[in-house]
């Protein structure tokens, strides 16, 4: 509960319900004004100007102090798996001009501040205020004391594992939610969540299995919304050098160094049956990693090529593989949706150009732990992009790995384009938003055309609901109960 | 006496070591928990942050002395993932599995044993046979699958009972519990028959095969030559001798149920400490899994040891003594 432990998506998911942020996120991750009613950027530093009249939970005011404390909090929270900092990493200093001004200064022009500011949700200064160097601990905030913030709606209390209960929040300064009271409950077995919507048990649920919902989408009790979601599911390929792991029939080369093989194993998928047959219709095929219109996004790679298996051939062999060669493609099972069955259907794709494919498909655990050891050719994996933007994935997936620099830290394929770093690197310092579009676009197109990442599809995400909610759904998969509504 | 139950603690202290000792290597040889809890975005120069943090930078032997070092003083360290107490996390799911596993068992017994006896005493009756027939069924067909079914007929077509969760509870000390209300009840019911269904199978099968044994006996047949009426004879003559098996495989199971119910507790989304294991195992919050090992390996012994003592006081024939487990 303690909204600045643990940056994991279903932690912030539930306490965005509790707490806002400066700035918030649309159901497309279009960020809109939230506690800040706007914000301007000059050079290195950023004013925020404070909604006036934001009351906390409590009924107090929320001020400047409020948002100079949660800043500096991030970093004194102990223990923390996954820091908050991350949103942080550029900030230097933190002031309140007065008390409706926020003033943030980072070390060099940061773009992406505001982008971050969606994933720190403001905390009261006097309620969370304690003893401890980060003020209240995060055992203390786990038990709802000071726990309070200037969401839609206030803690009433969590019982491990079994239920978190909120009521709305009587002093919220937007529109009120819709719901007097709201009880999450966790049931991590997809049909047990389904069979507790049937049974009437839970009003809405999350990510029902795709083999259900043509069932669920027959039944005139309920209603199903699908979104489009900003994950992709993408294969890698192992371009660091001439050996590679799971690769044989090549006299010990390594293939995926040549562009035209890369390309042929593109063109062997036919990303088209395999969403609609295999994902059951819930995914859209991708032709790059992140879908138009999100930001920087290319408007050119908004349809998947068709497959051609013949072109493939003739790839292969010009590359010097008449015969093709054998491979194994490293999967998760049970990570992504229907993922070990999509790698089996890449498989008989490659297989049929003539790339005798395998898989290794494992326990999400096992797969990440031989991906991060290199022990893949080829793996499949998935990537939402968090921020909503293009700089996030191709700073996390293919920017030329550097420890220091925190640069390319999934970039498992190991796949290198100076020109392309250039691009995003451009991207980093301009402040104009259009035109770091256009240059993330840029480079996006330069990785696509050189095959480096092959996209497959965007995962669309569902939820079903009884009649009666309207509940759009969220491109960050996501489900708020704020955005949930009694339908028209 | 004493010195039996010390060599018993003593015995399950090596087993609690040998375990964790077991669970670290098992878990560090699957993954690194630093790739399931940090966030992807998360550098590496945060990721060796994170692993610094939790020691997991250091060779697994000086980890597992560090940890052998606090559990000798009963601390069993912190969960990665949420940061509190392992074994606090446990013993606060532990009620909703006691609760559960006692309920299964107890009408696991009331069913199974009177079935048992009557499979026993009248071995050609076509009553007998779907007696048998349905044990056969109860503890072939899987667990998951039966926990659906009924979900699916009593929860989703008659909508008699909620389909998952815990309901109300009501503080009993330290013990919250569900079994006080009727809204506890009502979601308690079709997780225990789950479990309830294959182990009464169990039950009247170990009843029938006692009962068989015990019927051409001397003692019966004395007993029903003086003219006794039969209830009594089944009450104080026959069930009395047949309760050690009885008492034996109930001792096992409800060990059983309740260090395994990880099936049923994941399937009706009951917060019990199985489910907590799962979820630790997925997200390899090892503090969590060695804490629950250790702790149901005591337990588990523990147990032992009770049914142990209750058998000597069944049978003044057996002598703890002797009973080297």
């Amino acid at each position: 509960m303690d909204p600045q432990y643990h940056a994991l998506t279903p932690n912030i998911q539930l306490s965005q319900t509790l707490f806002e942020g400066l700035v918030c996120a649309d159901a497309d991750l279009a960020i809109k004004p939230c506690l800040a009613e706007s914000w301007s950027a000059n050079g290195k530093t950023w004013t925020f100007k404070l909604r006036p009249n934001v009351k906390f939970s409590d009924g107090s005011a929320l001020t400047s102090a409020d948002v100079v404390f949660t800043l500096d909090r991030v970093a004194k929270v102990p223990n923390s798996p996954s820091s908050f900092k991350v949103y942080l990493q550029k900030v230097e200093k933190v002031e309140a001009v007065d008390p409706l001004t926020v003033r943030i200064t980072t070390s060099e022009p940061y773009p992406l501040l505001a982008v971050n500011m969606v994933g720190l949700p403001i905390m009261s200064a006097k309620a969370a205020a304690g003893p401890a160097a980060e003020g209240k601990t995060t055992t203390e905030l786990n038990s709802g004391n000071g726990l309070v913030g200037a969401g839609p709606y206030r803690f009433v209390s969590w019982k491990r594992g079994s239920e978190i209960i909120f009521e709305r929040n009587p002093h919220y300064w937007g529109p009120a939610p819709a719901w007097d009271k709201v009880i999450y409950r966790p049931i991590s077995n997809p049909a047990a969540r389904v069979a507790a919507l049937l049974a009437g048990d839970v009003d809405l649920v999350e990510d029902p299995p795709t083999d259900d919902l043509e069932r669920l989408q027959k039944d005139p009790k309920l209603t199903v919304e699908t979104k489009a979601s900003n994950r992709v599911i993408y294969v890698a390929l192992d371009q660091h050098g001439e050996t590679t792991p799971g690769i044989q029939g090549t006299n010990g080369k390594n293939p995926l160094l040549d562009k035209r093989v890369r390309e042929a194993l593109s063109l062997a998928i036919d990303r088209q049956a395999l969403v609609a047959r295999i994902m059951g219709g819930v995914g859209t095929p991708a032709a790059q990693l992140l879908p138009y219109p999100m930001f920087g996004a290319s408007k050119n790679l908004v349809t998947a090529a068709k497959a051609n298996p013949d072109k493939a051939k003739a790839l292969l062999k010009e590359a010097g593989y008449p015969d093709g060669f054998t491979m194994v493609l490293g999967a998760p099972n049970g990570r992504y949706i229907n993922d070990s069955k999509v790698a089996q259907t890449l498989a008989a794709m490659w297989t049929r150009v003539g790339v005798k494919t395998t898989i290794d498909s494992n326990a999400p655990a096992v797969f990440f732990k031989n991906r991060d050891a290199y022990s893949y050719s080829a793996y499949m994996a998935g990537w939402g992009t968090a921020t909503g933007e293009m700089s996030n994935t191709l700073n996390s997936l293919l920017v030329t790995p550097n420890k220091e620099k925190g640069q390319g830290t999934t970039n498992r394929s190991r796949y290198s384009n100076p020109a392309m770093d250039k691009l995003v690197e451009e991207s980093a310092s301009q402040m104009d938003d259009a035109q770091r579009a256009a240059t993330l676009a840029k480079a996006s197109e330069v990785a696509m055309a050189d095959f480096a990442m092959l996209p497959v599809h965007f995962e669309h995400s569902v939820w079903a609901m009884k009649k009666g909610i309207s509940f759009k759904g969220r491109a960050d998969q996501q489900t708020m109960v704020q955005y949930a509504t009694v339908a028209k | 006496m004493l010195a039996f139950i010390i060599r018993r603690l003593l015995q399950a202290l090596l087993v609690m070591a040998v375990m964790s000792g077991l669970v670290f290597v098992g878990l560090y040889v699957v993954g690194d928990p630093v790739s399931m809890m940090a966030s992807p975005e998360a550098t590496e120069l945060e990721r060796d942050a994170i692993r610094a943090n939790f020691g997991l930078d250091k060779p697994l032997w000086e980890q597992y002395a560090i940890f052998m070092s606090h559990a000798v003083r009963l601390d069993f360290g912190k969960s990665f993932l949420t940061g509190q107490s392992a074994m606090g996390l446990i013993l606060e799911r532990m009620p909703a599995t006691l609760e559960l596993a006692v309920v299964s068992m107890l009408l696991a017994g009331l069913v199974g044993v009177p079935l048992g006896i009557w499979a026993g005493l009248k071995p050609q009756a076509l009553s007998t046979r779907g007696i048998m027939t349905g044990s056969v069924l109860g503890f072939s067909l899987p667990n998951f699958w039966v926990g659906l079914m009924l979900i699916m007929v009593f929860a989703v077509y008659l909508g008699w009972v909620p389909a998952s969760g815990r309901g109300k509870t009501v503080m009993l000390g330290p013990l919250d519990l569900s079994v006080l209300t009727l809204d506890g009840w009502r979601r308690l019911i079709l997780p225990a028959c789950t479990i309830a269904l294959a182990k009464a199978a169990l039950i009247i099968r170990v009843t029938r095969a006692a009962t068989r044994e015990a019927l051409p006996m001397d003692y019966i047949k004395f007993a029903r030559a003086k003219g006794l009426a039969w209830s009594r004879i089944l009450r104080v003559h026959l069930l009395k001798n047949i309760l050690i098996p009885i008492v034996t495989v109930f001792g096992l199971e409800f060990g059983q149920v309740v260090a395994f119910a990880v099936v049923t507790e994941t399937i009706f989304a009951w917060p019990g400490m199985g489910k907590l294991l799962l979820d630790s195992i997925i997200t390899l919050d090892r503090p969590v899994v060695v804490a629950y090992l250790i702790l149901i390996v005591f337990f588990l012994v523990m147990l032992n040891l009770v049914t142990d003592i209750v058998y000597s006081v069944l049978d003044p024939r057996v002598r703890l003594q002797a009973a080297k487990a």
